[in-house]
């Protein structure tokens, strides 16, 4: 593991013990009280998850064109960290929208689009798992159809709803909400990288005992 | 526009390696096929025979080393190379349902021939088929899917031939028309690489051979009075060890009597 | 020479087709279970749900289409045939869009099926406007069988293809459900809006325009090892 590598984890393991605080000393928004607190986990593990889902998207069509493994290995572990991103904030969206409007889930546009992109990163896993030999190739082309795909998810649903008789109950989420806002969302990109590289890490493991069981093969 | 032939007279196999993730399928394989010689791969099942020639057809890329088709590299030139390139694997490559007439336009047609018609008409008349050729290949019996195969893969006529256990499922009659279609297909100067675990209805037809096991080359043979020797050796040789090949354990009770 | 190839493969596959009519039959029959375990399921006193004729007739579409993927490739797979298209010089794309219109003119005549049976069971006016209908189903075909084709293709070596089509399949052509299914919907209405309906048949045809190029693009790195 790089230099950086252990000092980042001390750090990140304290902002994430003083981000509680943070957090609640943030100021309540006037109309859903303690509850949209949580909006302080659930908007930086969307973006990280968006994060997750390019850079997984870009490694899969460097792979799939220029064939660097490292870059199957970026693009492996990056759709295994928006698997994990995604089902946070999937969990957190629906546990926020119950509090504060009384439903689980309303087909929000932006909920309903991040559910499908999950659902290609849980595919693409799948694909991973079970594919057998040559499944790298398979899913970072799976991975390139998912990012171009986006923005066709992204207008049909919204279009998709808008069709609905139901009321926008999803007001626009604040885009600046000061310190505990920026705070959670440094903390979760720290958080990110380091997952990234360990689980890279564990790949390039994965490949050097690969390539020392085709050597002791060699020398039989 | 079908890319032009590529055009060469020898085929060299440089260091060939590939592996399948943790599975060495070939363990830098070297080896010379010329023209108007039939190159023998032999070997018991399990040696790589399919996956070398998967690799010479351009199906596959090698992991190290390289396939140089005179001066062409397979890697820069795959189309055109192809174009060169026939091939008569185990499976026969016909559809069952169309008939033999239909799957040799088709596949004239693939390989960017002018006459589709003209040269299937040829091909069924070198198969002896011109009778059966508007029949379903399904009710064909073995040997008459394999001289239609055959036809197939030479429909272009390519300049490398390659052949993956073509004797199976024959008998003796076929198997003699078969190998007297070899010879002369290696006199017109067609290189011809043959892939069989079985010699003794190959040995005939052999000029030269290479001996695989487990993806090595343990032995390779100029002279085709040689051959019988040889094969009885490897194959002797790869009874006695079959028992522990392919585990890791077996690595080290091999080296232990191996190392120096 | 490329548009040869395309004829070619795609006279390939319907000649095969033609002689055993199997994956034919099969889909078909396949789409009208479907259509019936929807009735009963849905319909209740009679009555079917409130548009839900339009949703109906998608499902059917995209799990037949679904089987009809499978099967076609299987085909190619047993008499080992892919491997014999993917050594000729013959360009690959050239191949993948042989292989696509078939399915599309496999998927299309399953729908001229399918519309008058929908039609019937779900008293929906589906063949109210037939010539919307058609540029609607169409553009969604051809949307569904691109992405379907390239997955089913790059599958075919994969042991458990059989289910990872479907998992790998959904998620992408989701949009192309939604269009299918509310442009459908808007047609259905007794006044039907051409301003939806233009606006669903406009993202179809952007997804199948991206979506066949994308594949066109990388059948080729996708079929090599």
């Amino acid at each position: 593991m790089p230099k950086w590598f252990t000092p980042a984890v001390v750090i990140c393991g304290l902002m994430f013990a003083v981000a509680p605080i943070l957090i609640a000393e943030a100021p309540y928004e006037s109309t859903m009280g303690l509850v949209q607190k949580i909006f302080y986990v659930h908007l930086p593990s969307a973006w990280m998850f968006l994060l997750a889902a390019i850079t997984c998207g870009v490694a899969s069509v460097r792979y799939l064109f220029r064939g660097n493994p490292r870059q199957d290995r970026i693009a492996w572990s990056a759709a295994e960290l928006a698997v994990l991103f995604g089902a946070i904030t999937l969990v957190t969206g629906p546990l926020w929208a119950r509090k504060a409007w009384g439903t689980w889930w309303q087909w929000d546009v932006r909920l309903t689009s991040s559910l499908m992109g999950w659902m290609v990163a849980v595919a693409y896993l799948l694909l991973r798992k079970y594919g057998g030999p040559g499944s790298d190739k398979l899913a970072a082309g799976l991975a390139l159809f998912g990012m171009a795909n986006v923005p066709f998810v992204y207008i049909s649903v919204n279009y998709w709803r808008t069709i609905h008789p139901t009321t926008n109950v999803v007001p626009t989420l604040p885009t600046s909400f000061g310190v505990p806002l920026w705070f959670s969302a440094v903390t979760f990109l720290l958080l990110f990288v380091l997952l990234l590289r360990m689980r890279i890490r564990l790949e390039e493991q994965r490949t050097r005992l690969d390539a020392l069981y085709l050597a002791m093969d060699e020398h039989r | 526009m079908t890319p032009p032939e590529a055009e060469f007279d020898e085929l060299t196999a440089e260091d060939v390696s590939r592996h399948f993730g943790r599975r060495r399928a070939l363990s830098r394989v070297s080896f010379r096929a010329d023209r108007g010689a039939i190159l023998g791969l032999l070997g018991p099942n399990g040696a790589g025979k399919s996956t070398m020639l998967a690799l010479l057809g351009t199906l596959l890329r090698p992991s190290s080393g390289r396939i140089l088709y005179g001066k062409f590299d397979a890697s820069h030139h795959g189309a055109s190379l192809r174009a060169s390139i026939g091939v008569l694997g185990h499976d026969l490559f016909l559809y069952p349902e169309l008939t033999a007439r239909e799957n040799l336009e088709f596949f004239a047609g693939l390989y960017g021939l002018r006459d589709r018609r003209g040269a299937a008409a040829a091909a069924l008349e070198h198969a002896r088929l011109s009778d059966r050729a508007d029949d379903a290949v399904s009710s064909f019996s073995r040997g008459m899917r394999q001289r239609l195969g055959l036809e197939r893969a030479l429909i272009h006529r390519p300049r490398l031939l390659l052949l993956d256990e073509p004797f199976t499922g024959l008998d003796d009659a076929s198997a003699a028309a078969l190998g007297r279609r070899l010879g002369t297909l290696r006199d017109q100067g067609t290189i011809i690489i043959l892939a069989t675990h079985d010699l003794d209805l190959a040995e005939p037809l052999l000029n030269r051979a290479i001996f695989l096991r487990d993806g090595r080359v343990v032995d390779a043979v100029e002279r085709p009075e040689a051959l019988r020797a040889v094969y009885r050796e490897v194959m002797s040789r790869t009874t006695a060890v079959s028992g522990f090949a392919g585990s890791p354990r077996s690595g080290e009770a091999g080296s232990r009597t191996d190392e120096p | 020479m490329f548009a040869r190839i395309v004829w070619l493969v795609l006279r390939k596959d319907f000649t095969v087709e033609v002689r055993s009519l199997e994956i034919a039959y099969t889909t078909l029959f396949f789409a009208i279970s479907c259509v019936l375990v929807f009735a009963f399921a849905l319909v209740q006193e009679g009555r079917a749900p409130e548009g839900g004729a339009a949703g109906i007739l998608w499902i059917a579409i995209a799990f037949a289409g679904t089987l009809a993927l499978g099967r076609t490739f299987e085909r190619e797979r047993q008499s080992e045939t892919l491997r014999a298209l993917l050594l000729a010089p013959a360009a690959r794309p050239a191949v993948y869009l042989g292989k696509l219109l078939g399915i599309v003119a496999l998927l299309l005549a399953a729908e001229i099926l399918l519309v008058p049976l929908v039609t019937l069971l779900f008293q929906a006016p589906l063949l109210e406007h037939p010539a919307w209908l058609a540029v609607i189903l169409v553009a969604g075909t051809i949307g569904f069988a691109a992405v379907g084709t390239l997955f089913a293709a790059m599958l075919v070596r994969v042991r458990s293809r059989d289910v990872l089509l479907p998992v790998l399949l959904y998620p992408i052509t989701v949009p192309v459900i939604i269009a299918g299914v509310r442009a459908t919907a808007a047609l259905l209405e007794p006044q039907p809006d051409a301003g939806i309906i233009r606006f669903w048949l406009a993202l179809l045809a952007c997804f199948d325009v991206v979506f066949v190029t994308l594949a066109l693009w990388t059948f080729e790195p996708l079929m090599t090892d």
